[in-house]
């Protein structure tokens, strides 16, 4: 019965295509596996070699002993690669046609052509759609997936590539570094400010296919950009890993925001590692939302490097039955006068968890900073969980922080006013939860936000006895 | 003698809270067209009276009866009840975050009103006209609903509630109370405007202040959970003067004023 909740739920999600591939690496992760990789990517020597290390520092590495149960995962029964079609195209007409449909189903191309300033379409290893819009890439923007960039711009991705989240960073970020397939490249000239959203969708479609990719973004000095992700699988019910790496570098005055929405069917391990690096007056701004997944281990971070740096992450997570929401956020302030705020709202329901764990350090010397962390949890139920981990590190008596935290059910005297006022005991719940929040809805462009309220109407069906 | 009128009756009713019964059989009949004075001592059961009506799920039905033109509401959810034409002013109307005001009173105003449902834009003008009534600022319609708003702002919002919506039957818990003069007036009209043949009104309120500008047909005083006496407006000059110990007074010495509650005078407003 629950089961047919959740497959109600997730519907528009799910549905499969037939696993079609021209080529797949064999289950597990050998040494070998990489180098298969490498060679099918057709890779430059130092790429191969910066797999490799990684596949040694991936085998080395304990599983983490702490956030979500990862017991579970089967690395011997994952595919690490999976190629869908040899080509990768610039109009959707180059794209396979069952490819093409998934994206159709799922609003893409429609998106794309009503206010989207460039596209990338990832489906199992590889991406298999890019455009951006004529006028960014007259202005120099770059926006590709990461392989070709490797290819098109060694310079630029060999300079910056891992080294905001080095291979050895974490577990899961080494694994990525292995065997990484895919992603997003972005690179936005000095001065140049990219006024409509570009936006990456991620897609698994076969079973037991882990996708790796890899996300690069650098902001030259003074431009601006705004990326988006999105991301769905069907169901099975055997486990599938995403575990991406997503770097930003926000030069002096750059402004980088970057929107996730987190939408996995709920067999999916979501293991990512996100991290900016800001420099003089610059500003990132992660803006998560985590919806699906069975387990996500998230904490999007910031480095404040530069004097008058802005971070702020403001994230939701959503946790249903046999789901965990392990999120949270980091910011290290390591110039004077950064600032930086966190914003964390989550709510549980039938028995699902959610977990916010966050980090804030303020190095020493570094005067003059200002940080506000805010944690809500909203939990619907007797059964379902929320802790909240805030770490804090502050080494410079000049900090000015402010945390606040709250847990909080729905009161049942709410729910009896607006049920006074006409509205049905789900309507309220509903107009209670997205009011809850509200301060993310508020941050996405207007198409998303009506799909998130969708998706959490979704959710929030079979709430109420 | 008013055959078109609605009629919420109210039949011995029997309600309580955690086990214990607070209302001990009270009895009213409202009609369209109608305004009625409830008052009473601290304790007495207006407020209980009021959650009732709407079907507060903490408050327990007991026994009697509740009916809106002939049919009963009793065990209804609140929504439904709304749907009959009911409506609850509350005496301290909950904060609900990030949801605005507008945006919630539309949606509120479109599950009620089904076959009528208006344009965004006739709906922002229409409460924007109600909130010139109370002497609010428009900007409250983006606020989120209730938050941060002061007392009196709280309780005039309840009445450009109650103006867009225009139920049948509004039940007014004590929106009379923290309010000061100012707002009392503006609420005061809020009140006078919506009251017209196709609306019963039914006033909460532990003080005589506001029936100086929203003038009762019925006055009834609460005791001890049920109506120990009716009257006209006059009655609530009397307390004024009196106090509501006069009214244990006029109950034990079987006083010249009617005992409406009992079930042998059901019909004790006309």
């Amino acid at each position: 019965m629950s089961r047919q909740i959740i497959n109600e739920d997730y519907s528009r999600y799910d549905f499969k295509d037939p696993e079609t591939f021209v080529f797949r690496s064999q289950k597990g992760l050998t040494r070998s596996t990489v180098e298969e990789i490498s060679r099918m990517k057709n890779e430059p020597e130092w790429m191969r070699n910066f797999r490799l290390k990684a596949y040694d520092y991936f085998m080395n590495r304990p599983m983490p002993g702490w956030g979500g149960d990862l017991s579970n995962i089967d690395f011997d029964n994952i595919y690490y690669y999976a190629k869908p079609t040899d080509k990768m195209g610039r109009d959707w007409n180059e794209v396979p046609e069952n490819i093409k449909r998934t994206f159709e189903k799922l609003g893409i191309p429609e998106a794309e052509r009503k206010f989207l300033g460039g596209v990338g379409a990832q489906y199992e290893s590889e991406v298999v759609y890019h455009s951006l819009r004529k006028d960014l890439e007259s202005k120099g923007v770059i926006f590709l997936d990461t392989d070709s960039a490797v290819k098109q711009y060694p310079d630029i991705v060999k300079r910056y590539f891992g080294t905001v989240i080095p291979p050895n960073d974490n577990k899961f970020a080494a694994l990525n570094s292995a065997v990484w397939s895919g992603g997003s490249f972005v690179y936005v000239p000095p001065g140049v400010e990219v006024e409509v959203p570009l936006q990456a969708y991620f897609r698994i479609n076969s079973k037991n296919v882990g996708q790796f990719e890899r996300t690069l973004i650098i902001a030259d000095e003074n431009s601006k950009v705004h990326y988006i992700e999105g991301c769905t699988a069907p169901i099975y019910s055997s486990e599938s890993l995403h575990s991406a790496v997503v770097e930003i570098i926000a030069k002096r005055g750059a402004k980088v925001r970057y929107t996730t929405i987190q939408n996995w069917s709920k067999d999916v391990y979501n293991l990512v590692t996100k991290r900016a690096f800001a420099y003089e007056n610059a500003t990132v701004e992660w803006v998560d939302g985590n919806l699906g997944s069975r387990l996500t281990m998230k904490y999007p971070s910031i480095y404040l490097l530069g004097r008058g740096a802005k971070g702020e992450v403001l994230s939701i997570a959503f946790a249903g039955k046999d789901q965990h929401q392990d999120a949270g956020a980091k910011i290290i302030h390591l110039a004077p006068y950064t600032t930086s705020r966190i914003t964390s709202k989550s709510v549980s329901k039938d028995g699902g968890r959610t977990t916010y764990r966050g980090l804030l350090h303020v190095q020493k010397g570094a005067k003059g900073v200002k940080s506000t962390v805010r944690c809500d949890a909203l939990i619907l139920d007797e059964i379902s969980r929320t802790d909240t981990y805030p770490y804090n590190e502050i080494n410079e008596e000049t900090a000015n922080i402010t945390h606040e935290a709250t847990v909080g059910k729905i009161s049942e005297e709410a729910v009896f006013y607006l049920m006074s006022r006409g509205l049905t005991e789900s309507e309220a719940l509903n107009m209670i939860v997205m009011g809850f929040i509200e301060p993310f809805t508020k941050e996405l462009p207007m198409e998303y936000a009506v799909e998130l309220n969708r998706l959490i109407q979704l959710e929030m069906a079979g709430s109420v006895g | 003698m008013r055959g078109m009128a609605d009629t919420l009756e109210i039949i011995d009713l029997h309600a309580g809270i955690e086990g214990k019964e607070i209302l001990k059989g009270v009895s009213l009949t409202v009609r369209t067209g109608e305004i009625h004075a409830v008052m009473g001592p601290n304790g007495s059961g207006k407020s209980t009276l009021a959650y009732t009506l709407m079907g507060h799920p903490k408050y327990k039905f007991i026994s009697g009866d509740i009916r809106i033109n002939g049919e009963s509401i009793v065990g209804l959810p609140p929504n439904q009840r709304a749907l009959k034409g009911l409506f609850l002013g509350f005496q301290y109307p909950l904060e609900i975050p990030g949801v605005s005001l507008a945006n919630f009173l539309r949606i509120s105003y479109n599950s009620l009103r089904k076959d009528e449902p208006m344009l965004v834009r006739d709906f922002r003008k229409l409460l924007e006209d109600k909130f010139e009534l109370v002497g609010m600022e428009r900007s409250f319609a983006t606020r989120y609903l209730n938050e941060g708003f002061s007392g009196g702002e709280k309780k005039k919002a309840e009445v450009v509630q109650l103006a867009v919506l225009r139920p049948k039957f509004a039940i007014l818990d004590e929106t009379d109370s923290g309010l000061d003069i100012d707002a009392l007036k503006l609420v005061s009209d809020g009140i006078n405007s919506v009251h017209g043949p196709d609306r019963g009104i039914v006033l909460i309120t532990h003080y005589q202040r506001i029936l100086r500008y929203v003038t009762p047909d019925f006055v009834h005083v609460m005791v001890d959970g049920r109506v120990a006496l009716s009257g006209g407006a006059e009655l609530a000059q009397k307390l004024e003067e009196k106090g509501y110990g006069w009214i244990k007074g006029v109950e034990e010495g079987g006083g010249e004023l009617r005992q409406p509650s009992m079930p042998d005078a059901p019909e004790q407003n006309h």
